[in-house]
Protein backbone atom coordinates (compact mmCIF):
# COMPACT_ATOMS: atom_id res chain seq x y z
CA UNK A 1 0.00 0.00 0.00
CA UNK A 2 1.41 3.36 -0.97
CA UNK A 3 1.68 6.23 1.47
CA UNK A 4 -0.86 8.24 -0.54
CA UNK A 5 -3.49 5.54 -0.34
CA UNK A 6 -2.82 5.19 3.36
CA UNK A 7 -3.18 8.92 3.80
CA UNK A 8 -6.64 8.78 2.23
CA UNK A 9 -7.45 5.85 4.48
CA UNK A 10 -6.43 7.72 7.62
CA UNK A 11 -8.47 10.76 6.72
CA UNK A 12 -11.58 8.76 5.92
CA UNK A 13 -11.37 5.58 7.97
CA UNK A 14 -15.05 4.80 7.47
CA UNK A 15 -14.95 5.04 3.68
CA UNK A 16 -12.20 2.46 3.40
CA UNK A 17 -14.16 -0.78 3.01
CA UNK A 18 -13.42 -3.26 5.74
CA UNK A 19 -10.61 -1.31 7.39
CA UNK A 20 -12.31 -0.63 10.69
CA UNK A 21 -15.71 -2.25 10.95
CA UNK A 22 -17.26 -5.08 12.91
CA UNK A 23 -19.60 -5.60 9.95
CA UNK A 24 -16.80 -6.82 7.67
CA UNK A 25 -15.40 -9.82 9.58
CA UNK A 26 -12.04 -11.22 8.46
CA UNK A 27 -11.72 -14.15 10.85
CA UNK A 28 -13.81 -16.81 12.64
CA UNK A 29 -14.10 -14.83 15.88
CA UNK A 30 -15.32 -11.71 14.17
CA UNK A 31 -17.67 -13.85 12.06
CA UNK A 32 -19.28 -15.34 15.18
CA UNK A 33 -19.67 -11.91 16.72
CA UNK A 34 -21.06 -10.63 13.45
CA UNK A 35 -23.55 -13.53 13.18
CA UNK A 36 -24.71 -12.91 16.76
CA UNK A 37 -25.06 -9.22 16.05
CA UNK A 38 -27.08 -9.94 12.86
CA UNK A 39 -29.42 -12.29 14.72
CA UNK A 40 -29.93 -9.76 17.53
CA UNK A 41 -30.50 -7.00 14.98
CA UNK A 42 -33.20 -8.96 13.13
CA UNK A 43 -34.99 -10.08 16.33
CA UNK A 44 -34.84 -6.54 17.73
CA UNK A 45 -36.23 -5.16 14.46
CA UNK A 46 -39.18 -7.61 14.61
CA UNK A 47 -39.82 -6.73 18.28
CA UNK A 48 -39.72 -3.02 17.43
CA UNK A 49 -42.25 -3.45 14.60
CA UNK A 50 -44.59 -5.49 16.86
CA UNK A 51 -44.37 -2.90 19.65
CA UNK A 52 -45.07 -0.03 17.25
CA UNK A 53 -48.06 -1.88 15.77
CA UNK A 54 -49.44 -2.54 19.27
CA UNK A 55 -49.01 1.11 20.18
CA UNK A 56 -50.79 2.20 16.99
CA UNK A 57 -53.63 -0.25 17.68
CA UNK A 58 -54.01 1.09 21.23
CA UNK A 59 -54.07 4.64 19.90
CA UNK A 60 -56.61 4.20 17.14
CA UNK A 61 -58.94 1.46 18.46
CA UNK A 62 -62.58 2.24 19.10
CA UNK A 63 -63.00 4.43 22.15
CA UNK A 64 -65.55 3.92 24.91
CA UNK A 65 -68.45 6.33 24.52
CA UNK A 66 -68.37 9.40 26.69
CA UNK A 67 -70.54 9.11 29.76
CA UNK A 68 -72.36 12.04 31.30
CA UNK A 69 -73.53 10.22 34.40
CA UNK A 70 -72.03 11.14 37.79
CA UNK A 71 -69.15 9.00 38.92
CA UNK A 72 -71.01 6.92 41.48
CA UNK A 73 -73.69 5.90 38.94
CA UNK A 74 -71.29 4.59 36.27
CA UNK A 75 -70.66 0.96 35.45
CA UNK A 76 -67.28 -0.24 36.81
CA UNK A 77 -64.57 -0.23 34.10
CA UNK A 78 -63.93 -3.61 32.58
CA UNK A 79 -60.39 -5.03 32.69
CA UNK A 80 -60.39 -5.54 28.94
CA UNK A 81 -61.62 -9.10 28.93
CA UNK A 82 -59.80 -12.43 28.61
CA UNK A 83 -58.29 -11.43 25.24
CA UNK A 84 -56.33 -8.58 26.80
CA UNK A 85 -55.06 -10.79 29.62
CA UNK A 86 -53.82 -13.40 27.13
CA UNK A 87 -52.04 -10.72 25.12
CA UNK A 88 -50.20 -9.34 28.20
CA UNK A 89 -49.16 -12.81 29.39
CA UNK A 90 -48.10 -13.77 25.86
CA UNK A 91 -45.98 -10.62 25.41
CA UNK A 92 -44.28 -11.12 28.80
CA UNK A 93 -43.53 -14.76 28.03
CA UNK A 94 -42.22 -13.88 24.56
CA UNK A 95 -39.92 -11.23 26.08
CA UNK A 96 -38.50 -13.75 28.56
CA UNK A 97 -37.99 -16.37 25.85
CA UNK A 98 -36.29 -13.91 23.49
CA UNK A 99 -33.96 -12.64 26.23
CA UNK A 100 -33.08 -16.21 27.21
CA UNK A 101 -32.29 -17.10 23.62
CA UNK A 102 -30.04 -14.02 23.47
CA UNK A 103 -28.39 -15.04 26.75
CA UNK A 104 -27.65 -18.59 25.59
CA UNK A 105 -26.33 -17.48 22.21
CA UNK A 106 -24.22 -14.83 23.94
CA UNK A 107 -22.72 -17.44 26.28
CA UNK A 108 -22.03 -19.78 23.37
CA UNK A 109 -20.28 -17.03 21.43
CA UNK A 110 -18.27 -15.99 24.48
CA UNK A 111 -17.17 -19.55 25.18
CA UNK A 112 -16.14 -20.11 21.59
CA UNK A 113 -14.00 -16.97 21.67
CA UNK A 114 -12.20 -17.47 24.98
CA UNK A 115 -10.38 -20.81 24.70
CA UNK A 116 -7.15 -20.31 22.77
CA UNK A 117 -6.08 -23.26 20.58
CA UNK A 118 -2.73 -25.01 20.89
CA UNK A 119 0.12 -24.00 18.62
CA UNK A 120 -0.90 -20.38 18.41
CA UNK A 121 1.57 -17.59 17.74
CA UNK A 122 2.17 -15.58 20.95
CA UNK A 123 2.49 -11.79 20.75
CA UNK A 124 2.88 -9.45 23.71
CA UNK A 125 1.05 -6.15 23.44
CA UNK A 126 1.58 -3.45 26.07
CA UNK A 127 -0.57 -0.33 26.11
CA UNK A 128 1.10 2.99 26.86
CA UNK A 129 -0.24 6.53 26.89
CA UNK A 130 -0.70 6.70 23.86
CA UNK A 131 0.87 3.97 21.79
CA UNK A 132 1.14 0.18 21.60
CA UNK A 133 4.31 -1.74 22.30
CA UNK A 134 4.36 -5.00 20.33
CA UNK A 135 6.77 -7.81 21.07
CA UNK A 136 7.21 -11.22 19.43
CA UNK A 137 8.73 -13.27 22.26
CA UNK A 138 11.43 -15.90 21.82
CA UNK A 139 13.50 -18.07 24.13
CA UNK A 140 16.61 -16.52 22.61
CA UNK A 141 16.96 -12.85 23.54
CA UNK A 142 18.48 -11.96 20.17
CA UNK A 143 15.43 -13.39 18.42
CA UNK A 144 12.93 -11.16 20.21
CA UNK A 145 11.29 -8.69 17.88
CA UNK A 146 10.05 -5.38 19.26
CA UNK A 147 7.98 -2.99 17.21
CA UNK A 148 5.18 -0.54 17.85
CA UNK A 149 1.63 0.19 16.70
CA UNK A 150 1.76 -2.43 13.97
CA UNK A 151 1.04 -6.13 14.40
CA UNK A 152 1.95 -8.45 11.55
CA UNK A 153 0.17 -11.82 11.67
CA UNK A 154 0.20 -14.84 9.34
CA UNK A 155 -3.19 -15.69 7.84
CA UNK A 156 -4.78 -18.98 8.83
CA UNK A 157 -2.79 -19.33 12.07
CA UNK A 158 -4.28 -18.47 15.47
CA UNK A 159 -2.59 -15.63 17.34
CA UNK A 160 -2.64 -15.31 21.13
CA UNK A 161 -2.13 -11.79 22.41
CA UNK A 162 -0.81 -11.26 25.92
CA UNK A 163 -2.18 -7.88 26.85
CA UNK A 164 -0.72 -5.70 29.58
CA UNK A 165 -0.69 -2.01 30.42
CA UNK A 166 2.19 0.20 31.48
CA UNK A 167 0.07 2.98 32.97
CA UNK A 168 -3.73 3.17 32.87
CA UNK A 169 -6.51 0.93 31.59
CA UNK A 170 -6.58 0.64 27.81
CA UNK A 171 -8.67 -1.61 25.58
CA UNK A 172 -7.51 -3.51 22.51
CA UNK A 173 -10.10 -3.48 19.74
CA UNK A 174 -9.59 -4.56 16.13
CA UNK A 175 -13.26 -4.83 15.08
CA UNK A 176 -12.61 -6.76 11.86
CA UNK A 177 -10.93 -9.59 13.74
CA UNK A 178 -12.18 -9.88 17.32
CA UNK A 179 -14.01 -8.04 20.08
CA UNK A 180 -12.56 -5.79 22.78
CA UNK A 181 -10.30 -6.81 25.62
CA UNK A 182 -9.19 -4.45 28.37
CA UNK A 183 -5.53 -3.97 29.26
CA UNK A 184 -5.35 -3.69 33.05
CA UNK A 185 -2.24 -2.41 34.85
CA UNK A 186 -0.56 -5.20 36.82
CA UNK A 187 -2.58 -7.96 35.16
CA UNK A 188 -1.98 -9.91 31.97
CA UNK A 189 -5.02 -10.90 29.98
CA UNK A 190 -5.10 -12.96 26.81
CA UNK A 191 -7.06 -12.62 23.61
CA UNK A 192 -6.81 -14.79 20.54
CA UNK A 193 -7.93 -14.41 16.97
CA UNK A 194 -7.26 -15.78 13.54
CA UNK A 195 -7.17 -13.72 10.37
CA UNK A 196 -8.36 -15.69 7.37
CA UNK A 197 -7.99 -13.13 4.60
CA UNK A 198 -4.95 -11.00 3.96
CA UNK A 199 -5.43 -7.30 4.46
CA UNK A 200 -4.84 -4.24 6.57
CA UNK A 201 -7.12 -3.92 9.58
CA UNK A 202 -7.33 -0.89 11.82
CA UNK A 203 -7.67 -1.17 15.58
CA UNK A 204 -8.22 1.43 18.24
CA UNK A 205 -8.01 1.87 22.00
CA UNK A 206 -11.58 1.44 23.19
CA UNK A 207 -11.26 2.57 26.81
CA UNK A 208 -10.81 6.26 27.52
CA UNK A 209 -7.21 6.60 28.66
CA UNK A 210 -6.38 10.30 28.60
CA UNK A 211 -6.02 13.31 26.31
CA UNK A 212 -4.91 11.42 23.22
CA UNK A 213 -7.10 8.33 23.58
CA UNK A 214 -8.56 9.00 20.13
CA UNK A 215 -5.09 9.01 18.55
CA UNK A 216 -4.14 5.62 19.96
CA UNK A 217 -4.67 3.39 16.96
CA UNK A 218 -2.82 0.41 15.55
CA UNK A 219 -2.82 -1.62 12.37
CA UNK A 220 -2.94 -5.37 11.98
CA UNK A 221 -1.24 -6.53 8.79
CA UNK A 222 -2.47 -10.02 7.91
CA UNK A 223 -0.27 -11.59 5.28
CA UNK A 224 0.56 -15.05 3.88
CA UNK A 225 2.79 -17.15 6.20
CA UNK A 226 5.88 -16.96 4.00
CA UNK A 227 5.61 -13.18 3.79
CA UNK A 228 5.14 -13.00 7.56
CA UNK A 229 8.22 -15.18 8.17
CA UNK A 230 10.26 -12.94 5.91
CA UNK A 231 9.00 -9.86 7.76
CA UNK A 232 9.86 -11.38 11.15
CA UNK A 233 13.36 -12.35 10.00
CA UNK A 234 13.92 -8.85 8.69
CA UNK A 235 12.67 -7.30 11.96
CA UNK A 236 15.11 -9.49 13.94
CA UNK A 237 18.07 -7.78 12.30
CA UNK A 238 19.85 -4.94 14.02
CA UNK A 239 19.43 -1.52 12.52
CA UNK A 240 21.21 -0.75 9.27
CA UNK A 241 24.65 0.73 9.66
CA UNK A 242 24.72 4.14 7.96
CA UNK A 243 26.42 3.90 4.60
CA UNK A 244 27.02 7.55 3.70
CA UNK A 245 28.08 10.68 5.54
CA UNK A 246 24.58 12.17 5.74
CA UNK A 247 23.04 9.17 7.49
CA UNK A 248 26.14 8.81 9.66
CA UNK A 249 25.60 12.38 10.79
CA UNK A 250 21.93 11.56 11.34
CA UNK A 251 22.88 8.74 13.67
CA UNK A 252 25.20 11.08 15.57
CA UNK A 253 22.33 13.56 15.93
CA UNK A 254 20.10 10.80 17.26
CA UNK A 255 22.67 9.55 19.75
CA UNK A 256 23.74 12.98 20.99
CA UNK A 257 20.32 14.60 21.41
CA UNK A 258 17.29 13.94 23.57
CA UNK A 259 16.01 11.13 21.25
CA UNK A 260 18.32 8.65 22.90
CA UNK A 261 16.82 9.23 26.35
CA UNK A 262 13.58 7.46 25.40
CA UNK A 263 13.99 5.47 22.18
CA UNK A 264 16.05 2.43 21.34
CA UNK A 265 17.65 1.39 18.05
CA UNK A 266 19.07 -2.12 18.18
CA UNK A 267 22.71 -2.19 17.14
CA UNK A 268 23.44 1.29 18.53
CA UNK A 269 24.04 2.44 22.12
CA UNK A 270 20.43 3.71 22.19
CA UNK A 271 18.59 1.26 24.43
CA UNK A 272 15.96 3.14 26.42
CA UNK A 273 12.56 1.52 26.71
CA UNK A 274 10.47 4.60 27.52
CA UNK A 275 9.22 5.28 23.99
CA UNK A 276 8.63 3.09 20.92
CA UNK A 277 11.49 1.00 19.54
CA UNK A 278 12.74 2.64 16.33
CA UNK A 279 15.00 -0.13 15.00
CA UNK A 280 12.84 -0.60 11.90
CA UNK A 281 10.88 2.65 11.93
CA UNK A 282 11.18 3.09 8.18
CA UNK A 283 9.25 -0.13 7.52
CA UNK A 284 6.16 1.01 9.42
CA UNK A 285 3.05 2.43 7.79
CA UNK A 286 2.25 5.11 10.35
CA UNK A 287 3.86 7.20 13.05
CA UNK A 288 2.51 8.38 16.42
CA UNK A 289 0.21 5.34 16.85
CA UNK A 290 -1.71 5.53 13.58
CA UNK A 291 -2.00 9.30 13.71
CA UNK A 292 -0.06 10.14 10.54
CA UNK A 293 1.21 8.20 7.50
CA UNK A 294 4.93 7.53 7.80
CA UNK A 295 6.25 10.10 5.36
CA UNK A 296 9.34 12.24 5.63
CA UNK A 297 7.39 15.46 6.08
CA UNK A 298 5.14 14.02 8.77
CA UNK A 299 8.13 12.60 10.60
CA UNK A 300 9.86 16.00 10.50
CA UNK A 301 6.77 17.73 11.89
CA UNK A 302 6.42 15.10 14.58
CA UNK A 303 10.06 15.37 15.71
CA UNK A 304 10.08 19.17 15.83
CA UNK A 305 6.69 19.75 17.45
CA UNK A 306 4.81 16.63 18.55
CA UNK A 307 2.75 18.67 20.99
CA UNK A 308 0.89 20.42 18.18
CA UNK A 309 0.00 17.06 16.58
CA UNK A 310 -0.78 15.10 19.75
CA UNK A 311 -1.04 17.55 22.68
CA UNK A 312 -0.12 15.83 25.91
CA UNK A 313 1.99 13.08 24.34
CA UNK A 314 5.08 12.31 26.35
CA UNK A 315 7.44 13.26 23.52
CA UNK A 316 8.73 16.81 24.09
CA UNK A 317 9.24 19.35 21.35
CA UNK A 318 12.75 19.32 19.94
CA UNK A 319 14.74 22.20 18.56
CA UNK A 320 17.09 20.80 15.97
CA UNK A 321 18.93 22.83 13.35
CA UNK A 322 17.57 22.27 9.82
CA UNK A 323 20.73 20.48 8.64
CA UNK A 324 20.72 18.17 11.62
CA UNK A 325 17.02 17.48 11.13
CA UNK A 326 17.52 16.54 7.47
CA UNK A 327 20.38 14.24 8.44
CA UNK A 328 18.27 12.67 11.20
CA UNK A 329 15.35 12.12 8.81
CA UNK A 330 17.66 10.56 6.23
CA UNK A 331 18.98 8.21 8.91
CA UNK A 332 15.53 7.28 10.24
CA UNK A 333 14.35 6.52 6.70
CA UNK A 334 17.14 3.97 6.29
CA UNK A 335 15.88 2.02 9.30
CA UNK A 336 13.89 -0.46 7.27
CA UNK B 1 -37.68 42.65 46.80
CA UNK B 2 -37.33 39.19 48.14
CA UNK B 3 -36.31 38.59 51.68
CA UNK B 4 -33.65 36.01 52.28
CA UNK B 5 -33.61 34.25 55.58
CA UNK B 6 -30.35 34.44 57.49
CA UNK B 7 -29.68 30.73 56.87
CA UNK B 8 -30.26 31.04 53.11
CA UNK B 9 -27.98 34.07 52.97
CA UNK B 10 -25.28 32.18 54.83
CA UNK B 11 -25.62 29.15 52.52
CA UNK B 12 -25.43 31.40 49.45
CA UNK B 13 -22.31 33.16 50.69
CA UNK B 14 -20.77 29.84 51.66
CA UNK B 15 -21.34 28.24 48.27
CA UNK B 16 -20.03 31.35 46.47
CA UNK B 17 -16.85 31.20 48.53
CA UNK B 18 -16.54 27.45 47.87
CA UNK B 19 -17.01 27.96 44.12
CA UNK B 20 -14.34 30.67 44.13
CA UNK B 21 -11.93 28.47 46.05
CA UNK B 22 -12.51 25.53 43.73
CA UNK B 23 -11.81 27.72 40.69
CA UNK B 24 -8.64 28.96 42.33
CA UNK B 25 -7.71 25.38 43.17
CA UNK B 26 -7.80 24.41 39.47
CA UNK B 27 -4.55 26.32 39.01
CA UNK B 28 -2.55 23.63 40.73
CA UNK B 29 -3.79 21.00 38.28
CA UNK B 30 -3.59 23.11 35.13
CA UNK B 31 -1.98 21.27 32.25
CA UNK B 32 -0.06 23.30 29.68
CA UNK B 33 0.41 21.52 26.39
CA UNK B 34 2.68 24.09 24.81
CA UNK B 35 5.41 25.22 27.10
CA UNK B 36 7.48 28.34 27.09
CA UNK B 37 10.27 28.40 26.06
CA UNK B 38 9.84 25.63 23.48
CA UNK B 39 13.56 24.91 23.24
CA UNK B 40 15.20 21.57 23.74
CA UNK B 41 18.46 23.03 24.94
CA UNK B 42 19.20 24.61 28.27
CA UNK B 43 21.06 27.66 26.96
CA UNK B 44 20.07 30.77 28.82
CA UNK B 45 17.60 29.06 31.12
CA UNK B 46 19.69 29.75 34.22
CA UNK B 47 22.16 32.52 34.98
CA UNK B 48 24.91 32.47 37.52
CA UNK B 49 24.99 36.23 38.13
CA UNK B 50 22.57 39.08 37.61
CA UNK B 51 25.16 41.37 36.05
CA UNK B 52 25.03 41.76 32.29
CA UNK B 53 26.15 44.17 29.61
CA UNK B 54 23.65 46.66 28.27
CA UNK B 55 20.36 47.72 29.82
CA UNK B 56 18.65 45.36 32.25
CA UNK B 57 16.39 42.76 30.63
CA UNK B 58 13.30 41.57 32.42
CA UNK B 59 13.40 37.83 32.70
CA UNK B 60 10.42 35.52 32.99
CA UNK B 61 10.66 33.24 35.98
CA UNK B 62 10.15 29.82 34.43
CA UNK B 63 10.71 27.85 37.57
CA UNK B 64 7.76 29.10 39.63
CA UNK B 65 5.38 27.94 36.88
CA UNK B 66 6.49 24.39 37.53
CA UNK B 67 6.82 24.55 41.29
CA UNK B 68 3.19 25.55 41.76
CA UNK B 69 1.75 22.98 39.40
CA UNK B 70 0.86 19.46 40.54
CA UNK B 71 0.94 18.11 37.00
CA UNK B 72 4.51 19.33 36.46
CA UNK B 73 5.63 17.76 39.73
CA UNK B 74 4.03 14.43 38.85
CA UNK B 75 5.64 14.55 35.39
CA UNK B 76 8.95 15.15 37.16
CA UNK B 77 8.29 12.05 39.19
CA UNK B 78 7.62 10.02 36.04
CA UNK B 79 10.84 11.29 34.43
CA UNK B 80 12.78 10.61 37.63
CA UNK B 81 11.91 6.94 37.27
CA UNK B 82 12.17 6.74 33.47
CA UNK B 83 15.59 8.41 33.29
CA UNK B 84 16.86 6.21 36.09
CA UNK B 85 17.66 8.91 38.64
CA UNK B 86 16.72 6.24 41.15
CA UNK B 87 19.69 4.20 39.91
CA UNK B 88 21.94 6.36 42.10
CA UNK B 89 19.71 8.47 44.34
CA UNK B 90 17.17 5.70 44.90
CA UNK B 91 13.74 7.01 45.79
CA UNK B 92 15.31 10.02 47.47
CA UNK B 93 17.05 8.13 50.24
CA UNK B 94 20.41 8.12 48.48
CA UNK B 95 22.82 5.28 47.93
CA UNK B 96 25.41 5.69 45.24
CA UNK B 97 24.44 9.35 45.00
CA UNK B 98 23.53 11.67 47.86
CA UNK B 99 20.04 11.54 49.37
CA UNK B 100 17.53 14.05 48.03
CA UNK B 101 14.89 13.93 50.74
CA UNK B 102 17.01 15.44 53.52
CA UNK B 103 17.75 19.13 54.00
CA UNK B 104 21.43 18.93 53.15
CA UNK B 105 22.35 20.32 49.74
CA UNK B 106 25.95 20.08 48.55
CA UNK B 107 25.37 22.43 45.60
CA UNK B 108 22.41 24.46 46.81
CA UNK B 109 18.67 23.92 47.15
CA UNK B 110 17.43 26.75 44.93
CA UNK B 111 15.70 25.64 41.71
CA UNK B 112 18.51 27.24 39.68
CA UNK B 113 21.12 25.24 41.59
CA UNK B 114 19.33 21.93 40.97
CA UNK B 115 18.77 22.89 37.33
CA UNK B 116 22.51 23.42 36.98
CA UNK B 117 23.25 20.16 38.74
CA UNK B 118 21.10 18.22 36.29
CA UNK B 119 22.20 20.07 33.16
CA UNK B 120 25.91 20.50 33.89
CA UNK B 121 26.53 17.52 36.14
CA UNK B 122 28.65 17.60 39.31
CA UNK B 123 32.00 16.08 40.24
CA UNK B 124 32.21 12.53 41.56
CA UNK B 125 29.51 10.90 39.56
CA UNK B 126 26.56 13.15 38.62
CA UNK B 127 26.47 13.01 34.80
CA UNK B 128 25.46 16.12 32.81
CA UNK B 129 22.06 15.70 31.18
CA UNK B 130 22.37 18.91 29.13
CA UNK B 131 21.31 18.42 25.52
CA UNK B 132 19.58 15.17 26.41
CA UNK B 133 16.58 16.66 28.20
CA UNK B 134 14.33 19.50 27.16
CA UNK B 135 14.22 22.56 29.40
CA UNK B 136 10.68 21.66 30.45
CA UNK B 137 11.71 18.20 31.51
CA UNK B 138 14.58 19.57 33.59
CA UNK B 139 12.29 22.06 35.36
CA UNK B 140 9.78 19.28 36.00
CA UNK B 141 12.55 17.16 37.50
CA UNK B 142 13.70 20.13 39.59
CA UNK B 143 10.19 20.59 40.93
CA UNK B 144 9.93 16.91 41.85
CA UNK B 145 13.39 16.78 43.45
CA UNK B 146 12.49 19.80 45.57
CA UNK B 147 9.17 18.23 46.50
CA UNK B 148 11.02 15.29 48.05
CA UNK B 149 12.28 17.45 50.89
CA UNK B 150 9.15 19.55 51.14
CA UNK B 151 10.41 22.65 49.31
CA UNK B 152 7.39 23.03 47.02
CA UNK B 153 3.91 23.97 48.26
CA UNK B 154 2.29 21.02 49.94
CA UNK B 155 -0.83 21.10 47.75
CA UNK B 156 1.11 20.33 44.57
CA UNK B 157 3.47 17.64 45.89
CA UNK B 158 2.29 14.12 45.08
CA UNK B 159 0.96 12.45 48.18
CA UNK B 160 0.85 8.99 46.69
CA UNK B 161 2.58 6.84 44.13
CA UNK B 162 0.84 6.05 40.86
CA UNK B 163 2.82 2.88 40.35
CA UNK B 164 2.24 -0.21 42.40
CA UNK B 165 4.54 -0.76 45.30
CA UNK B 166 5.66 -3.86 47.10
CA UNK B 167 5.56 -2.24 50.51
CA UNK B 168 3.12 0.13 52.08
CA UNK B 169 3.75 3.79 51.42
CA UNK B 170 5.68 5.80 53.91
CA UNK B 171 2.70 7.90 54.90
CA UNK B 172 0.70 4.79 55.67
CA UNK B 173 3.22 2.88 57.75
CA UNK B 174 3.41 3.19 61.50
CA UNK B 175 6.13 5.34 62.87
CA UNK B 176 9.20 3.23 63.57
CA UNK B 177 9.91 2.72 67.25
CA UNK B 178 13.41 2.03 68.55
CA UNK B 179 13.94 -1.64 69.13
CA UNK B 180 16.22 -3.20 71.67
CA UNK B 181 19.14 -4.74 69.84
CA UNK B 182 19.77 -7.31 72.57
CA UNK B 183 18.05 -8.70 75.57
CA UNK B 184 19.29 -7.07 78.78
CA UNK B 185 21.24 -9.64 80.83
CA UNK B 186 18.95 -9.17 83.80
CA UNK B 187 15.94 -10.55 81.86
CA UNK B 188 17.67 -13.69 80.60
CA UNK B 189 18.88 -14.81 84.01
CA UNK B 190 16.44 -16.77 86.08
Amino acid sequence: MSADALGTLLQQPLQFPGAHSALAPAGPQAERVHALWQFMWIVSAVVWVVVVLAALYATFRRRMPAVDAPLEEREPLSSGGPGMLTAVIGATAATIVVLFVFLILDFRTGRALTTPPAGALPIKVTGHQWWWDVQYPSSRPDQIVTTANEIHVPIGRPVVLELASADVIHSFWPPNLVGKRDLIPGYTSTLWFRADSAGLYRGQCAEFCGYQHAKMAFYIVAEPPEKFTAWLAQQRDSAHTPADSLTRRGREVFLSSSCVMCHSIQGTPAGSRVGPDLTHLGSRLTIAAGTLPNTRGNLAGWIVDPQSIKPGAEMPSNQISPDDLQALLAYLETLR
Amino acid sequence: MRHWSAAARLALCGSAVAAGLSLYGCQREERRFTEWPPTATAEGAVREVELQPGPPVRRVATRSAYEENAYAVSEGKRLYGQFNCSGCHFHGGGGIGPPLMDDEWIYGSQPENIFETIVEGRPNGMPPFGGRLSVQQVWQLVAYVRSMSGLVPKDVAPGRDDHMQVTAQEQQTDQARPKQSFQPPSTTRP
